[in-house]
């Protein structure tokens, strides 16, 4: 469906990312995937691999993580992890809750190999 | 070996195009909402109805994608508004860079109401921001009332949710309300409303959400105005 553009997506923002980084090559990009984003994670990776094949960095892989919907009380502030879609406060019982993530498609980051030279670089702004 | 963090979104370039889409709906006053259902829920046939029931002198448009044809558009042109198809040649959903191109031929400051009907497909348009104010959920009652939770994420995404083709609810065993409690599990502060495009009187828990919709855009525009 629409992994493949998405897979398209990562490289692109990859490139771009990488030209702040001269020399460097991208070994692994990590991602942030809600259970309610609607991005199956298998078909991603498969379209992944099938973009970066023959590229110069065929060996890039992906690592992306399946995070849960999670809700905030106003009641007690308190944060959670939203059980079948369970909106009732864990801790206080409350059930005055609200959405806070679950849907999200993100970056996390991107690891890569360094020479001498372009490894300070990418120290230097971090 | 480094570990860089990236902190953006995945389709940033999308977002982008849809944040500066947002910023023209608000400059214009335009409410722009974004249906979404899978192929043949009534869509286009909810939007036909709509816009037979308008007054003539309503700003009204309509974007309306599809794979291939502008078999949508012809049947939505014939109400004398204007009307643009989207054909998307492959791609299963709407992006904010097509929403953009065909906005180009329009004066957004002549269009207070602005409908897009997205590509039929229950997934991949929750994706894609197209700078709406609300994202819509269209299911039919044919579909089975288990959609919400196999299709969570567009139910997640929307802040209505139609029910249509309600007419045939006496032939298919489909139970509206499970269905409806279904998806408010999955997104608890959902509208809801049934409707149906053949039955007499359909329309109005629709039309009277729209209008609902269209009153409350208007007054937080006036009352953003007589801030700035
Ligand atoms: N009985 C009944 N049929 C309906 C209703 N709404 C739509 N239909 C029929 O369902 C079929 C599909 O309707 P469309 O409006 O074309 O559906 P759509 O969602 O626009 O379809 P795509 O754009 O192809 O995704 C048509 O044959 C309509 O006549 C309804 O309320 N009741
Ligand atoms: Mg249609
Ligand atoms: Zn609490």
């Amino acid at each position: 469906m629409h992994e493949l553009s998405i897979a398209e997506s990562i490289l692109d923002a990859v490139r771009a990312e990488l030209l702040r980084y001269p020399g460097a090559k991208p070994l692994r990009v990590g991602l942030r995937i809600g259970v309610l984003a609607a991005v199956d994670i298998d078909s991603l990776s498969f379209c992944f691999e099938s973009v970066v094949r023959g590229t110069d960095w065929d060996s890039l892989t992906l690592d992306a993580k399946s995070c849960p919907p999670t809700r905030r009380c106003l009641a007690c502030l308190g944060d959670f992890e939203s059980v079948e879609y369970n909106t009732l406060c864990p801790r206080c019982g409350d059930g005055n809750t609200i959405s806070t993530g679950g849907d999200e498609l993100d970056f996390d980051y991107l690891e890569v190999e360094t020479d001498g030279a372009s490894s300070t670089q990418v120290q230097s702004t971090e | 070996m480094e570990r860089l963090p990236l902190k953006s979104k995945v389709l940033n370039e999308n977002q982008r195009i849809a944040e500066e889409l947002r910023e023209r709906y608000r400059n214009s006053g335009t409410l722009c909402l974004n249906l979404i259902s899978s192929p043949g829920s009534g869509k286009t046939a909810l939007l036909e109805r709509t816009l037979a029931s308008l007054d003539p002198s309503t700003r009204v448009a309509v974007l309306t994608g599809d794979l291939q044809t502008d078999n949508d558009a012809r049947r939505l042109a014939r109400f004398g508004f204007p009307v643009q198809q989207i054909t998307t040649g492959g791609t299963c959903h709407l992006d904010g860079r097509m929403i953009e191109k065909h906005l180009a031929v329009w004066d957004l400051d002549e269009i207070d109401l602005l409908f897009v009907e997205n590509v039929g497909n229950l997934v991949c348009p929750s994706s894609y921001d197209l700078g709406e104010a609300s994202k819509i959920v269209l299911l039919s009652v044919t579909e089975g009332e288990d959609k919400p939770l196999k299709y969570p994420s567009i139910f997640f995404k929307s802040d209505l949710f139609v029910l249509t083709k309600i007419d045939l609810l006496p032939y298919v065993p489909f139970d509206a309300d499970v269905a409806e409690a279904n998806a408010r599990r999955i997104h608890p502060e959902i509208e809801i409303v049934r409707a149906s495009a053949t039955a007499p009187g359909g329309m109005e828990a629709w039309l009277e959400w729209l209008r609902a919709r269209t009153a409350a855009f208007k007054e937080r525009a006036a009352v953003a105005g007589s801030v700035m």
